[in-house]
């Protein structure tokens, strides 16, 4: 049981949700400034 | 409709007006006019894609398909923020704007042609998107169509004619501009709009865990097992739980939505060139925050309130939520905001859905314009004269089709989902026709052009075989009725169940396999052709 939900897959599917968005926000701030053309 | 309500669309009307009138006056030259320049702000090109990829459908289609389905929708919001932000961007955006800019395409058709140094493959493409792109738009059409219609109470036929005459002479004058810059304060309104739309969700049932766990404890609910009988009969285990392996909702769930959709985003030509409206992978690197962010508040919001909605509507009226907006799937979210958000919100819901319709709608006729003036007449046809004019008057051309498409769809049952219907269709479409082309035209070198061209088409064929004859969506377009007299060539033969599997599933292997299969004819021939000098051009500072 994962935050009321006792599926498994449903429960993944919340978190990777979150860790996309994460990985999207730490990717950008990351990258802010980098990539003479 | 009160006041309020009144002058918060006229406000929205204006704004949206001016900012057009600020695209007019911006563009000065065909590349102002396809590709805004080349010199969008990061933030301003990470709104418009996240606006145009999120129309009505998406919040109202999909967020009513999330109330009968359940969160398993969330797997299609993983896919949209990961491939549809973090793949799409990293890996297909930054190549695409250097090939782009280095080959000076200004379409997705041109820049597909280019790269393979093909007519045919730049005009088939512009093809495949005038013909079939005005379904998609009439889907969009028909959902903001509906909207004023149902909340202004104006007729079907003169909201449709309302709401399209207004995109169109935005698009029309302001080009790309005129495109991007209202689409950025349309995603504003609508990030503003979904935001508030969770929170008051979750509160009102007290906390995330608290409303998942009513929501988990509704499907033993006595008083509903009659309601959700046919749901269950389909595969349904709940809210908060996939439907059962390999059921129709299953199918439906997982082949049909989530990767029709999820892995369509890749190859959506109106999407893809705004890769090329940025100066350098800067722009795109900082534009992945706001993409991801955006795209997550507007998916995820949409398909969590859609499931939650049957807790709350249960508690207000007994009723889930299909049973209480009277079967319509796409009056749920409606019917949600009516009963549960204050009235002051309305409105500013009521022009969240005009704009994700409108910033949809906008970049489909810019896209649908560009392949019939650019692509096909000047391009492929090699017609001369003014780029402007031509991109213009074939813009005129698809407006009307589109037009005239959603006023014939004005007869088909909306209860049935038939918006969500439309945009999926179009997504498997370049799935199958696009995506394995798109990924040779920007990683494989060796890629030959007989293997782009064959594999575009095998693929096209075999997505209108499987839409138009064996799908269920094939009883929407009436072909196969027409020539066969039932709604798929499946039915009530023993592979019937072949209906259920979405045409992703079939139609994306037939288009890799016949790609592959030339590819491989070639190699082992050792033919090639392609010119060696023309691609060390297209993969220049990559």
């Amino acid at each position: 049981m994962f935050l009321g939900i006792p599926d498994f897959w449903i429960s993944a599917a919340y978190v990777l949700c979150i860790l996309s968005t994460v990985a999207c926000v730490v990717y950008g701030l990351y990258n802010w400034n980098r990539e003479d053309e | 409709m009160d006041l309020y309500t009144i002058i918060v669309v006229l406000i929205y009307l204006f704004i949206t007006a001016f900012l057009g009138y600020l695209g007019y006056k911006h563009t000065t030259s065909s590349q102002d006019y396809l590709v805004a320049g080349r010199k969008s702000h990061p933030l301003i090109m990470a709104l418009s894609y996240g606006a145009t990829f999120i129309s009505t459908s998406a919040i109202v289609g999909f967020g009513g398909l999330a109330a009968n389905l359940g969160l398993g929708l969330l797997w299609l919001t993983v896919f949209n923020v990961f491939i549809g932000i973090f793949i799409a961007f990293i890996f297909f955006g930054k190549r695409t704007r250097k090939i782009g800019h280095t080959l000076d395409a200004h379409t997705f058709p041109e820049l597909l042609g280019k790269r393979f140094d093909s007519k045919f493959i730049q005009a088939f493409a512009a093809i495949l998107i005038f013909v079939f792109m005005p379904i998609y738009a009439a889907g969009v059409i028909k959902g903001g169509a509906n909207f004023v219609q149902t909340y202004f109470g104006i007729p079907y036929d003169v909201s449709l004619l309302f709401f399209v005459a207004i995109v169109a002479i935005y698009v029309w004058m302001g080009g790309m501009k005129g495109v991007m810059y209202t689409d950025a304060f349309q995603g504003c309104i609508m990030f503003i709009a979904m935001t508030v739309l969770l929170i008051t969700a979750y509160a009102n049932l007290g906390g995330i865990t608290s409303a998942h766990q009513q929501l988990t404890d509704l499907f033993n609910n006595p008083d509903i097992q009659k309601d959700i009988a046919k749901s269950i009969k389909g595969g349904f285990q709940g809210w908060t739980s996939m439907p059962k392996g390999g059921s129709p909702s299953w199918w439906s769930l997982v082949s049909t939505i989530v990767m029709g959709v999820g892995i369509g985003v890749l190859a959506q030509p109106q999407l893809a060139v705004r890769f090329m409206t940025v100066k350098s992978n800067k722009e795109l690197n900082r534009a992945v925050l706001s993409g991801g962010v955006f795209i997550f508040a507007m998916t995820g919001v949409a398909f969590v309130v859609g499931a939650l909605s049957n807790v709350l509507l249960y508690q207000k009226t007994g009723k889930i939520a299909l049973v209480a907006a009277k079967g319509v799937n796409d009056n749920i979210i409606p019917l949600f905001i009516k009963d549960f958000l204050p009235g002051w919100f309305s409105s500013i819901f009521l022009i969240s859905m005009l704009a994700a319709a409108m910033s949809t709608l906008s970049s489909q006729f810019h896209a649908m314009g560009t392949a019939a003036g650019r692509d096909i007449y000047e391009k492929s046809l090699g017609r001369s004269g003014n780029t402007l004019f031509i991109t213009r008057t074939g813009m005129l051309v698809v407006i009307l089709i589109s037009t005239v498409l959603a006023w014939a769809a004005s007869g088909l049952p909306i209860a049935d989902g038939i918006i969500a219907k439309f945009t999926t269709m179009f997504f498997e479409l370049t799935t199958a026709s696009f995506l394995p082309v798109y990924v040779g035209a920007l990683y494989f070198k060796r890629m030959p052009k007989a293997a782009a061209k064959w594999g575009m088409t095998s693929g096209a064929v075999a997505w209108f075989i499987w839409t138009f004859f064996v799908h269920s969506n094939a009883s929407y377009m009436q072909i196969c009725k027409l020539i066969f007299r039932k709604t798929s060539i499946v039915l009530g033969t023993p592979v019937e169940s072949l209906s259920m599997v979405g045409t992703t599933f079939v139609a994306l292997p037939v288009s890799i396999l016949v790609t592959g299969g030339i590819w491989l004819l070639y190699t082992a021939s050792k033919k090639q052709d392609m010119d060696s000098k023309h691609i060390d051009k297209c993969f220049t500072g990559i």
